[in-house]
């Protein structure tokens, strides 16, 4: 039975489904989702295959919400793929948008991931035994299995996209409200706009109280408990809230947790991991430098920096794919 | 002239399976193989991060069942700075993950296991889906599975911070105390929650084994596999979903071995497999010797079934006199070492397992939120970091979980190692698949009904990404019958929508 209705669909690459399940936890809007759209194309979700998406003129989707990072030849094929099948194509939740958690595997590089997994990991009986990938030849005929990328790859790095849904995962009432907006057939923003986020911080949306004062230190989170309902950051606590956009109501804090970035940086044009850095230091009390010896100022700056002992998994946790500092690692091949 | 018939892709945990069928010249299965062709890499990349953030980067590492992962890692946090979870936290921690277990288990019966059953294995596939069980059972059930899932969601969101990837879990303890209010709530859905399972069980009894093929097909020998057995249990024997001891029975029923979670190297390791980015658990003191049943062979499961066989009891009234019932069904109940039960082999009766869990999790979720002290605010505490190492495993809904750090003295990871519920089943799924490929497939002759029966044998591991929503379908399926060496295409076979 043909349908008249624009064709949605919703594709993971390197992925953990968490995408998928906020799109579940819309609950009843699903019965929305149904009546605005034919929802076609979802592994996670739905019976349909690659051969039939190869199958479609291109264009004949109409809107495609990709997760996950690229981290495989064959998710560069499948971005590819849904890029010509799609009139709208989405980078949808932080993995899509910046690399995510999957691409912290920048830092070293695929041979160090293979190598630790593989070999030497606690568990693993392989001291000699073969790297997984390629070709193997089994009683019958031969397995094959797709091969690397040299590093994870943020979506927009391999094809256009039009928008962007950023956070790990996107909260579900900002889905809800993008479907409603596409559905309702108003006019869509211009391309490369920012979909399902606000404007503002994080700290917009936040309950604690902003009371003006510095920190002596920044503390790790499990170093002290916080005081309710004052601002984490100034407790010394390193929430990035304030370089993050909002939109997914400060759900972190809110539960005595500092935001770690899920919703990608404020601003746009910076290198997300020296923004979060330059919010968290204005929240540091320097201390008096006035006749102090330049050691002991750095030994002081040391120390109140010391809360931070990750900087790379602190600043850049989810934007490792598309930043200044990725590819620093001499590992890793251009 | 071999033929291979190739099934790309099936929907699985995370993404991407695969199963490649070999044939001879007869036409008969040679040999079968599920695949996994992705790999993330969590075991390298956590490396350098600090130990703290574990539950909230190893959570990402599946969106299905992150509460198991951040659980894990948060008990493997205590050990690792040392710092004893607090009582109050440890109770909000088994609530979450009692709801966890609640929807996880209701979602894959409903929408992804279940309308194979309900349903039924012929169907025409395009009923066999959530659509196809609510015009089944009826639409009040089909919104009776969209609340479950909501409620359970939502406690999770207001006891954890977030609907999928929740952040509460601290070394030592919990982020945030309960509200009175909340405390009300919980009762309220764990209340709801037992009817539900209740209904669930019931609709199994009825519409399953109340149908002499379904019956036949769950207690017939193409699924069954003689297999080690592994879970969690308590003091007592009984299943315990947030902590324990890991027990191991030998395919007869015989206690094999009981271990603590901390040393767990000493009875496990993972085989690796040129074709597959995801390696094989077994047992260490047996050995691997291939993908074969038995008590020779080191290869055992961890899932719904296996944590019944490794029990003697449950720890709840109703799911005892369930899990009782079960065993009765198949004849093993009692008859097994030392008045133990026979351990069941029929991998189909996974499903049915699965509900008895769902009623287990459901009653010690209302055990919990019944707490006197449920609501006690001392859930926090400051705590310093060490060097050291920290182990913690609870059950995933898929088997066991084992997270496993190593940290320098400023708390910054050194080694970490994950052993995964999915993978420990990573054997047996293929085992699984294979004797269902060669049972079903004669003279290379598939069919729609056989393409279902091969993907039953995966799915009842449970491969995940269930969703309560209208449009859930099989998991996609082509099928190519090729000639191998000129690869002529002598057959396909799709399923679309």
């Amino acid at each position: 039975m043909p349908t008249l209705k624009p064709k949605l669909a919703m594709y993971w690459a390197a992925s953990c489904g968490g995408c998928e399940i906020a799109l579940a936890n819309i609950n009843e809007a699903l019965l929305e989702v149904d009546a605005y759209f034919d929802f076609m194309f979802c592994p996670c979700l739905l019976d349909t295959k690659r051969a039939d998406i190869e199958a479609l003129p291109d264009g004949a989707i109409f809107l495609t919400l990709f997760n996950g990072a690229l981290r495989t030849e064959e998710n560069l094929e499948m971005a590819e793929l849904l890029r010509r099948k799609s009139q709208l194509f989405v980078a949808f939740g932080a993995c899509a948008a910046s690399g995510g958690i999957p691409a912290l595997a920048n830092q070293h590089g695929i041979g160090h991931v293979l190598e630790t997994v593989f070999r030497s990991s606690a568990s693993v009986d392989n001291a000699a035994g073969p790297i997984p990938g390629g070709s193997s030849p089994v009683p019958g005929g031969e397995l094959e299995l797709p091969a690397f990328l040299q590093r994870v790859l943020a979506v927009h790095e391999a094809v256009t996209v039009d928008y962007t849904m950023p956070g790990c995962p996107p909260e579900p009432e900002q889905i809800v409200a993008v479907i409603r907006h596409v559905a309702s057939g108003n006019p869509l923003p211009e391309n490369g706009t920012l979909l399902g986020c606000t404007a503002r911080a994080v700290c917009d949306q936040c309950g604690r109280e902003k009371r003006g004062s510095l920190a002596a230190r920044l503390a790790r989170p499990f170093e002290a408990v916080p005081e309710a309902g004052w601002c984490l950051a100034e407790q010394g606590f390193p929430c990035i809230g304030t370089a993050t956009h909002g939109g997914c109501g400060a759900l972190c804090p809110a539960v005595a947790m500092p935001c770690t970035g899920c919703y990608g940086a404020l601003d746009r044009n910076a290198d997300p991991g020296a923004a979060a850095l330059s919010a968290l230091a204005a929240v540091v009390d320097p201390g008096e430098s006035g006749g102090k010896a330049e050691a002991d100022i750095h030994a002081r700056l040391r120390s109140a920096l010391a809360g931070v002992a990750d900087p790379l998994g602190t600043f850049y946790r989810y934007n490792l794919a598309a930043t200044v500092v990725a590819d620093r690692s001499p590992e890793v091949e251009p | 002239m071999n033929q291979r018939i190739t099934i790309d892709p099936i929907t699985r945990l995370e993404g991407h399976g695969r199963i490649e069928i070999f044939l001879d010249d007869a036409g008969e299965v040679v040999s079968a193989y599920f695949q996994v062709p992705e790999l993330r890499g969590f075991e390298s990349f956590c490396v350098g991060r600090q130990a703290e953030e574990m539950p909230n980067i190893t959570n990402r590492i599946c969106g299905v069942c992150p509460e198991a992962h951040h659980i894990a890692a948060a008990k493997a946090l205590d050990e690792l700075f040392g710092a004893p979870c607090l009582p109050a936290a440890a109770r909000i921690r088994e609530l979450i993950y009692s709801a966890f277990f609640v929807t996880d288990h209701t979602t894959h019966f409903y929408c992804l296991g279940g309308p194979d059953f309900i349903v039924g294995p012929d169907a025409p596939k395009e009923e066999r889906n959530i659509l196809g069980v609510i015009r089944k059972v009826g639409l009040d059930a089909g919104k009776a599975v969209i609340a479950c899932r909501a409620r359970n969601h939502e406690l999770i969101k207001k006891l954890g911070g977030r609907g999928v990837h929740l952040c509460g879990a601290l070394p030592g303890g919990w982020s945030m105390a309960v509200t009175p209010e909340i405390a009300r709530e919980a009762r309220e859905i764990a209340r709801q929650n037992i009817e539900f399972a209740q209904f669930s069980l019931e609709t199994f009894h009825r519409i399953v084994l109340g149908n002499e093929a379904y019956r036949d097909l769950v207690l017939g020998d193409l699924y069954a596999h003689q297999t080690y057995s592994m879970g969690t249990v308590d003091a007592h024997n009984a299943p315990n979903f947030y902590d324990g001891t890991i027990r191991v029975v030998d395919p007869a029923g015989n206690e094999f071995v009981r271990y603590r979670p901390q040393e767990y190297l000493d009875h496990v390791a993972e085989h690796v497999e040129p074709w597959s980015y995801v390696k094989f658990p077994y047992l260490k003191n047996i050995g691997w010797k291939g993908f074969v049943d038995g008590p020779e062979s080191g290869v055992y499961q961890a899932t719904p079934l296996a944590r019944l066989n490794v029990a003697d009891r449950m720890a709840t009234p109703r799911a005892q006199a369930e899990f009782e019932r079960f065993f009765d069904a198949f004849g093993c109940r009692g008859n097994g070492p030392g008045g133990r039960n026979r351990p069941v082999h029929h991998r189909l009766a996974t499903h049915w397992a699965r509900l008895i869990e769902l009623l287990s999790a459901a009653e010690r979720m209302q055990e919990l939120a019944d707490h006197p002290e449920l609501c006690d605010p001392e859930v926090r505490q400051a705590v310093s970091c060490r060097a050291g190492v920290g182990i913690g495993s609870v059950e995933a809904p898929r088997g066991t979980l084992t997270h496993h750090f190593t940290c320098d003295e400023r708390g910054i990871l050194t080694s970490v190692n994950l052993l995964v519920g999915t993978t420990n089943n990573n054997a047996p799924i293929g085992m699984s698949i294979a004797k269902a490929a060669k049972g079903l497939i004669h003279k290379g002759v598939v069919s729609d009904g056989i393409l279902n029966r091969v993907e039953m044998a995966f799915r009842l591991y449970d491969p995940c990404c269930s969703c309560a929503t209208h449009a859930i379908g099989t998991a996609p399926l082509e099928v190519t019958v090729r000639r191998s060496g000129d690869g002529t295409i002598l057959d396909r076979i799709s399923r679309g929508l």
